[in-house]
């Protein structure tokens, strides 16, 4: 019967990035995620919401194989990016969290230069094939993250010098670099002020041109201002997944009306 | 009375003081709530000022009180009788040991107290009625000594009954002075909490103090070392021939030959423990499993508590041969470049084992100090393991690292046992690291063992090493520690 599902939903839609099937998420003994079946647009901006250790982080992880850097972490069920198995065999992790990029709750700059920062997939990854490729690729990278203007005229000062608002853009400039198809991001605004917040919120709405964004948020106003999808968490489970609008105005699930009304979280 | 037995008497007050002082705090309100501070503190302030500034007091007597009478009594002394400080000081080992033998004489009832004030060397052979009593004395008693021992009893003896009372007067005065206290409103909380401090304050400045102690000292004899031998010829000689039999110029005491080989050695120690020890680190801390860690690194650390002499035996009867069998006449090579076991190689090699688990110990601290923000940061990206490892983890721990480095190299520099046995007594400038050399540690050893007669050159030359030793190792350690703390406070 199961079968039977899968080979309804693996029927290629354009716009349909993660397909996940029965997803269980397990660290030791406890059960992290439950059941989660979820279709994650192209060129859309999905957020993640729900109270504290619901499992976004965890689920988010799972997209691009995190999780295989703790080792009791351990993931069943099918995710499937593009139709292909992420957890099959044959895909190297490595390659994997190249096309499925990730940005942190805490900005967290490598120890180099700006430029270096922003280098460092694309030459991991051998993306240019000399350093004016590369010139340019931290360009339009810089300018895509919407920093090139504050640190162009400084690229070789080290990446930990900028301001926290900075350095999470910087971040986001150095995940596109690595021109990944689809981007993750665990909380990315927590550790910033309203004004850095803002500018981020900003490029994440520029970045759906061409990728596929998943965020987790806290702020469900930040949920409602720059998803177009909203996921609820709860307790490990997948509430309910629809259109933000519909979430946010008028939920199905009394637990997702809760949420957002400040009943629980 | 007994230092010891003063020091009883005056615990003995202090403990009746706290249990004096904390019933009458108790009995000086209708309801010990009332009490500003616990009961406990009332007791333990009267204890504290019966017994502190009693046993400091107490303290700072016992090591004066010899001080003072020595100087007095050494003008007893005629000038006529020695030639110089040394001499005097002999002497006055002597007026002491004749004091200690009437003290003996004394207690054993071999002499009345009266006579062992008042024999004369005239009229008693003094060596022969202390040899009864078992002080055995290795020359006849001199007139003058005799006399000067005997007023150093009396003042010994003044000088412990002004003691006695002094200290009983301050303990008693404490001790009055908190009972008086010990009413309900006092603070006495406070009161303890700051003597508290107090003790913790001198626990603090003895360290440092101590140190300061060595350093003069040190400094002291370098001094006169530089003014019997010239400092610009130690400092630029480049070479080191002491000799024992003619005094002062005959010695060549040049410092750099001793300099060049503690650097050499310490660099080959440096060559052979850096790397291991860094992939050692890298290991550990990025690769190995729980298990695996659980196991391994204790074992390094083994390493670590191992003593420097059995690194020293290590180097003499292991790595010495072996070198030899490879690079020696005859050897596994074919070339001569090595003529005997003790070599700059062999100290060095062993030294080099020694300081292993010392980087790797420092150096895994340090790389599991990098947040793990920053390797997930580069998971993220697409990165392996060891292009995570190679491209952010070592760049981001690598101050910490060099200020390891900087650490074992400090070590390497003080380090004796192993150059002793390992690197041979010769000192010598020379490239060739198969051939023996000596270092500064080494040669501080060899200054001072044996007969040294500590106002020559020859033996003063052993402080002016150990300064420059001091100095050095400073200087790096407090680079290291700058290192370090810089790099600590990038995560924090
Ligand atoms: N590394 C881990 N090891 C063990 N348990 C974890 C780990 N990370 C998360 N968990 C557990 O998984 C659950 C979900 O956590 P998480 O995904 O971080 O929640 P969220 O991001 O929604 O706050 C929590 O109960 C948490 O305690
Ligand atoms: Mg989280």
């Amino acid at each position: 019967m199961k079968d039977n599902m899968e080979g309804r939903k693996l029927v290629d839609q354009m716009d349909v990035k993660f397909q996940t099937r029965d997803v269980q998420v397990y660290y030791g003994d406890t059960h992290a995620i439950k059941d989660v079946n979820v279709d994650i647009l192209d060129k859309t901006v999905t957020a993640f919401i729900g109270p504290s250790g619901c499992g976004k982080s965890t689920f988010l992880r799972s997209l691009n194989r995190m999780n295989d850097t703790i080792p009791i972490a351990r993931v069943e069920g099918k995710i499937l990016l593009d139709g292909e198995d992420i957890y099959d065999p044959k895909v190297d992790p490595v390659q994997l969290r190249a096309k499925v990029g990730m940005v942190f709750q805490k900005p967290n700059p490598f120890p180099k230069s700006i430029y270096d920062n922003i280098a460092y997939g694309p030459r991991i990854h051998g993306l240019a094939r000399n350093k004016a490729e590369l010139d340019d690729i931290v360009e339009h990278s810089l300018r895509r993250g919407a920093l090139w203007d504050e640190v162009k005229d400084r690229l070789q000062e080290p990446g930990t010098g900028l301001s926290g608002g900075q350095q999470q853009r910087l971040c986001i400039a150095r995940a596109v670099a690595t021109e990944p198809e689809v981007l993750l991001m665990d909380e990315p605004c927590s550790a910033l002020d309203p004004i850095a917040t803002a500018q981020v919120e900003e490029l994440i709405d520029e970045l759906k041109q061409n990728f596929s964004v998943v965020i987790v948020t806290h702020s469900m106003q930040q949920a409602a201002r720059v998803s177009q999808k909203t996921a609820f968490f709860h307790l490990g489970n997948l509430v309910e997944y629809g259109d933000t609008d519909q979430i946010f105005t008028n939920p199905v699930d009394p637990r997702t009306e809760s949420y957002i009304t400040g009943r629980i979280g | 009375m007994s230092p010891l037995w003063l020091l009883i008497l005056i615990l003995v007050l202090a403990i009746a003081g706290f249990a004096i002082g904390r019933t009458r705090a108790m009995a000086s309100v209708d309801d010990h709530r009332k009490l500003h501070s616990r009961p406990n503190y009332y007791g333990t302030n009267v204890a504290m000022l019966a017994f502190a500034p009693a046993a400091l007091l107490l303290a700072v007597w016992v090591v004066a009180q010899p001080i003072v009478i020595n100087a007095s009594v050494s003008h007893l002394i005629p000038e006529t009788s020695y030639e110089d400080a040394g001499a005097l000081n002999l002497i006055m080992s002597d007026v002491k040991r004749v004091a200690e033998g009437l003290d003996v004489a004394v207690a054993q009832g071999a002499l009345s107290a009266e006579e062992a004030r008042s024999i004369r060397t005239e009229f008693t052979d003094v060596r022969a009625r202390l040899g009864e009593v078992g002080v055995a004395l290795g020359a006849n008693v001199d007139r003058d000594v005799l006399r000067a021992a005997q007023a150093y009893r009396a003042r010994a003896a003044t000088g412990t009954w002004f003691m006695t009372a002094a200290v009983l007067i301050v303990a008693l005065a404490g001790f009055f002075f908190a009972i008086r206290e010990a009413r309900g409103d006092f603070r006495a909380r406070n009161r303890v909490e700051n003597g508290i401090l107090t003790l913790l304050i001198t626990a603090a400045s003895i360290a440092i103090l101590t140190t300061l102690g060595i350093v003069l000292s040190l400094l002291f004899n370098t001094i006169e070392f530089f003014r019997l031998y010239p400092a610009l010829d130690f400092f630029t000689r480049l070479e080191w021939a002491p000799s024992f039999s003619g005094r002062g110029g005959a010695s060549a005491l040049g410092i750099l030959p001793l300099l060049w080989g503690t650097f050499y050695i310490s660099i080959v120690a440096l060559l052979v423990a850096t790397p291991i020890g860094l992939f050692a680190a890298i290991y550990l801390s990025e690769y190995a499993s729980k298990r695996v860690r659980a196991f391994a690194k204790p074992l390094l650390e083994v390493l670590a508590g191992i003593p420097t002499i059995v690194y020293g035996l290590f180097a003499l009867l292991t790595v010495g041969p072996l070198l030899v069998s490879v690079f020696g006449n005859g050897g596994l090579l074919g070339v001569d470049w090595m003529g005997g076991g003790r070599a700059v190689m062999t100290a060095g090699i062993t030294m080099g084992v020694m300081l292993i688990p010392f980087v790797s110990s420092l150096s895994d601290d340090i790389i599991n100090a990098v947040p793990q923000a920053m390797r997930d940061g580069s998971y993220g990206l697409g990165a392996t393991q060891s292009e995570t490892v190679r491209q952010v983890v070592l760049p981001a721990a690598l101050p910490g690292i060099v200020g390891a480095v900087l650490l074992a190299a400090s070590r390497a520099i003080g380090e004796t046992m192993i150059v002793v046995l390992g690197a041979g007594a010769a000192a010598r400038m020379s490239l060739n690291p198969f051939e023996a050399m000596t270092t500064v540690t080494a040669k501080i050893v060899s200054q001072l063992t044996g007969d040294s007669d500590f106002a020559s050159p020859e033996a003063l030359v052993a402080f002016a090493l150990g300064i420059t030793l001091f100095v050095v190792t400073l200087g790096l350690n407090v680079l290291a520690l700058y290192i370090v703390r810089k790099y600590r406070e990038q995560y924090e």
